[in-house]
């Protein structure tokens, strides 16, 4: 049974690990997954806790449906207090982890204290060991999980590690598994590398007996056909993530030279085609991979045509390195882009963050807030291709000045940088944007603006809203499983309707992350893609769960109401550039210069945006400061916490 | 005409999920150490390739079986096991050039692949076809077909080679 996947709880400090039952209670209130690491955060770690001291609590998780008849249900959580952010650290990754957790017995790892000496943890069919990982210590994110291998003597071994990086306690250090999938965004790979936990190992050969196979079998192919029928999906499978470079990039929604032009220009070395190409050439034609179970295989596979690191062997880039180090830097050449995707892989470092504070950095030095002497002589102009791969470099091993205000973080580094720096940073909640810029889509806009986790396309994006759908359409998707009757406009300039979109959006993501199944399963890029009563039904037929689409959402909303809790309790306030649910000033005050005609010129209106906000609060139940109200928190069961039920 | 599997690696995504359709159909418990056919990965080059049973004409797992509890079935085109005579020597196992024959813990049982009475999961549910169940003879075709491609298109290289430097 996928409910029989028991939780751990490991203290690296004295070493002590205990395992326990998963109660079906906690099960029906928070699923699994994301939902309920973030219970577990909530309840584990004490207000104000140091992000990088032994109290922070690491939690590393599946989904309830993690490894079950379920389509795609590769996706690995990790959460704990960010060290970049002060507030909710959280991050998905793909790949082949988490099945291979849950077949040693386990959905939950709960890791908290600080190991003497580099260790790494082996999950072995029910069984939990602390290793030695001193002679792993600092190797790279692929070789470290390759020296696990063989030191347990075990090829099929399936480990996620961190990286030099999170070594180098980098703010904004990845988790990462296999070649490229990365738990990135928050730096929970920082605090890995905190509790000197170089890896965690897991290999299982544990049966989950399937509630009811036949139909789990029948539905998953039902699932299947939907998901690569639908053209998003067929796209990426060719091109991968990269496919949506063409259309926002020439349509005016991609942030150049940090946040001075909305589209990069002379980016043909970096349209998907042309990475097609060298993947082609250097993989042939079959160099498509996919996460455990999914029939999208949007990875693509490709080796360094030139420059310094010819010949290497990486996957990606996804769309973000397009953005973090063509784009965003105004270097839009190729080995630029499959450079840097390959090194922050390997150091273990967050493609966006990164991309997005040399970008910022770059500005800096162009208005002459930073100079040579900061940047140890380096010529630090938007376009300098070999300035790009060496700030990479030094942020990841903390090499001079600049570089080492950079690894703390966008607002530690404007603290250290002073004068107006912290004006020309383009982040919320202390995380870097993406490469997107969201000006011509105030949907957009407030998604990133009230994210969980920062400025973040993952959380609540309703990035179906550039499609023009058609409002009966829209309304089709944005009124199950609660009724809607409130406005629905098609078009993504608009201010209306967007505030029920985010919340949707917000509900449907924290319900794949709780089952630990990829958006790209469900409405996020595709609009006829599955949700909430097709997850009712693979839960049952899988675990035997009978949980309507009405629960899910409910579920979907107490999981998110609880990040809300964890980020108020560790100070975030409405309003606060550096904690809240603001956007910089540039998103009001600038606007676009480039792209297409309903592009040009726009900007975010601030009093729309801040009503907004308001209406928005007003879904989800806050009052107008963003706290939740007392009878939101008892519709949710939420009343008593922390309520230490697990 | 009977089929076979088969299998082009060169397609594989390595996404497994061949594996799991096969537990869960045969078992109806997820588990890749019951699947019968597996994908064996070498991540830092991004190859993998799965590996099932041939179903040997001349079988070694059929050969070896001292109480001949392996046969073959022509008719449809696979190899297989009469659990009432096995007496669990795992003789086959060793015997196996391919690895296909596999030993289930639980239940203290050798398996292997039954193309699944003829409509093998692990294909219904690859997309890319990197596994296929076709006419044992299309296979030489198919493989026909590709060595001519390439061949044709080397030639043509060649001659433009020579055309050029004797320009």
């Amino acid at each position: 049974m996928p409910l029989n996947r028991k939780i751990a709880y490991i203290d690296l400090t004295t070493g002590d690990i205990q395992t326990k039952p998963i109660p079906l209670e906690a099960r029906k209130k928070f699923l699994g997954g994301r939902g309920l690491d973030a219970y577990l955060l909530y309840n584990h770690t004490k207000k104000g806790c140091d992000p990088l001291g032994p109290d922070n609590t690491l939690i590393i998780s599946g989904g309830i449906l993690t490894a079950t008849c379920a389509s795609a249900t590769a996706r690995t959580h990790v959460m704990a207090k960010s060290p970049l952010t002060g507030l909710l650290g959280s991050a998905n990754m793909g790949g082949f982890f988490a099945p291979e957790l849950a077949w040693a017995g386990f959905h939950h790892l709960v890791i908290k204290g600080k190991a003497k000496h580099p260790v790494y943890l082996y999950v072995h069919n029910g069984k939990i060991e602390i290793r030695d990982a001193r002679g792993i210590w600092s190797q790279s994110a692929t070789d470290s999980q390759w020296a696990i291998r063989e030191d347990l003597g075990d090829q099929e071994v399936k480990s996620c590690v961190c990286g030099p990086a999170g070594e180098n306690l980098v703010r904004f250090a990845n988790v990462m598994t296999g070649i490229k999938n990365s738990g990135g965004r928050t730096g929970m790979g920082c605090v890995m590398g905190s509790k000197n936990l170089k890896a965690v190992a897991a290999r299982g050969t544990m049966d989950i007996k399937i509630a009811r196979p036949a139909e789990a079998l029948e539905y998953n192919k039902r699932f299947i056909d939907q998901i690569v029928s639908a053209k998003v999906n067929q796209t990426q499978g060719v091109l991968g993530t990269p496919f949506i470079w063409g259309a926002t990039n020439s349509w005016g929604g991609v942030r150049s030279r940090n946040f001075q032009y909305n589209q990069c220009e002379y980016a043909d070395d970096i349209e998907p085609e042309r990475i097609d190409e060298i993947c082609e050439e250097t993989m042939g034609p079959y160099h498509m991979t996919g996460c455990f179970g999914c029939q999208v295989h949007c990875r693509a596979q490709y080796k360094i045509t030139d420059g310094p690191y010819a010949g290497r062997y990486d996957e990606g880039p996804e769309y973000t390195s397009q953005g973090a180090f063509g784009g965003e830097t105004d270097t839009p050449r190729a080995t630029t882009v499959l450079t840097g995707n390959h090194l922050v892989n390997q150091f273990g470092m967050d493609n966006l963050e990164t991309g997005s504070l040399i970008s910022w950095a770059m500005e800096l030095y162009e208005l002459g807030i930073i100079t040579a002497k900061e940047t140890d002589g380096l010529d630090l102009r938007f376009g300098n291709d070999e300035a790009v791969i060496e700030m990479i470099e030094r942020i990841c091993y903390r090499k001079g000045w600049l570089a080492d205000a950079l690894a703390d973080g966008g607002i530690a580094a404007s603290k250290k940088i002073g004068k107006n720096s912290f004006d020309y940073l383009i982040q919320v909640k202390g995380m870097s944007n993406l490469h997107s810029d969201e000006r011509a889509t105030p949907g957009l806009a407030l998604n990133i603006a009230t994210a969980s986790r920062g400025s973040d396309h993952l959380r609540s994006r309703p990035a179906i809203d550039l499609y023009h759908l058609p409002e009966t359409v829209l309304r089709k998707i944005y009124s199950n499983p609660v009724p809607y009757d409130g406005p629905l406009s098609s078009e993504h300039t608009e201010y209306v309707g967007k505030p029920w979109q985010v919340f949707w959006q917000e509900n449907c993501y924290m319900g794949v992350d709780c089952l630990g199944i990829c958006k790209y399963h469900t409405t996020f890029l595709g609009a006829t893609l599955p949700n909430f009563e097709d997850w009712s039904k693979v839960l049952y037929y899988n675990t035997g769960l009978q949980i309507t689409p009405e629960e899910i959402w409910k579920v979907a909303r107490r999981c998110n109401m609880l990040e809300r809790l964890f980020n108020l309790r560790e100070g975030l306030t409405r309003d606060d550039l550096e904690k809240g649910d603001m956007l910089n000033h540039r998103y009001f005050d600038e606007p676009c210069r480039r792209g297409a005609i309903d592009v040009v010129g726009r900007k975010i209106d601030k009093e729309k945006f801040i009503r907004m906000v308001d209406e928005l609060y007003e879904h989800k139940g806050l009052d107008k400061d963003g706290v939740p109200k007392p009878e939101t928190l008892k519709e949710l069961g939420l009343e008593n916490e922390p309520s230490h039920l697990i | 005409m009977s089929k076979a599997l088969y299998i082009d690696y060169q397609k594989c995504t390595g996404c497994r999920l061949c594996e799991l359709v096969c537990s869960v159909s045969h078992d109806g418990i997820s588990n890749p150490a019951r699947s019968r056919i597996r994908v064996m990965k070498w991540e830092a080059e991004g190859l993998y390739v799965p590996m099932s049973c041939q179903q040997c004409q001349d079988a070694p797992c059929k050969l070896v079986c001292p109480v001949k509890a392996i046969s073959r079935d022509e008719e449809k085109g696979h190899v297989f096991v009469d659990y009432d005579v096995c007496i669990g020597c795992r003789s086959c196992i060793a015997a196996c050039p391919f690895g296909a024959m596999s030993f289930n813990l639980k239940e203290k049982k050798v398996f292997k692949c039954d193309l699944c009475d003829g409509t093998p999961q692990c294909v219904r549910f690859c997309e890319v076809k990197a596994v296929d169940f076709i006419d044992v003879d299309e296979v030489s075709v198919i493989k026909k077909r590709s060595a001519a491609k390439r061949l044709s298109v080397a030639g043509k290289e060649a001659s433009g080679l020579e055309a050029r430097l004797h320009r």
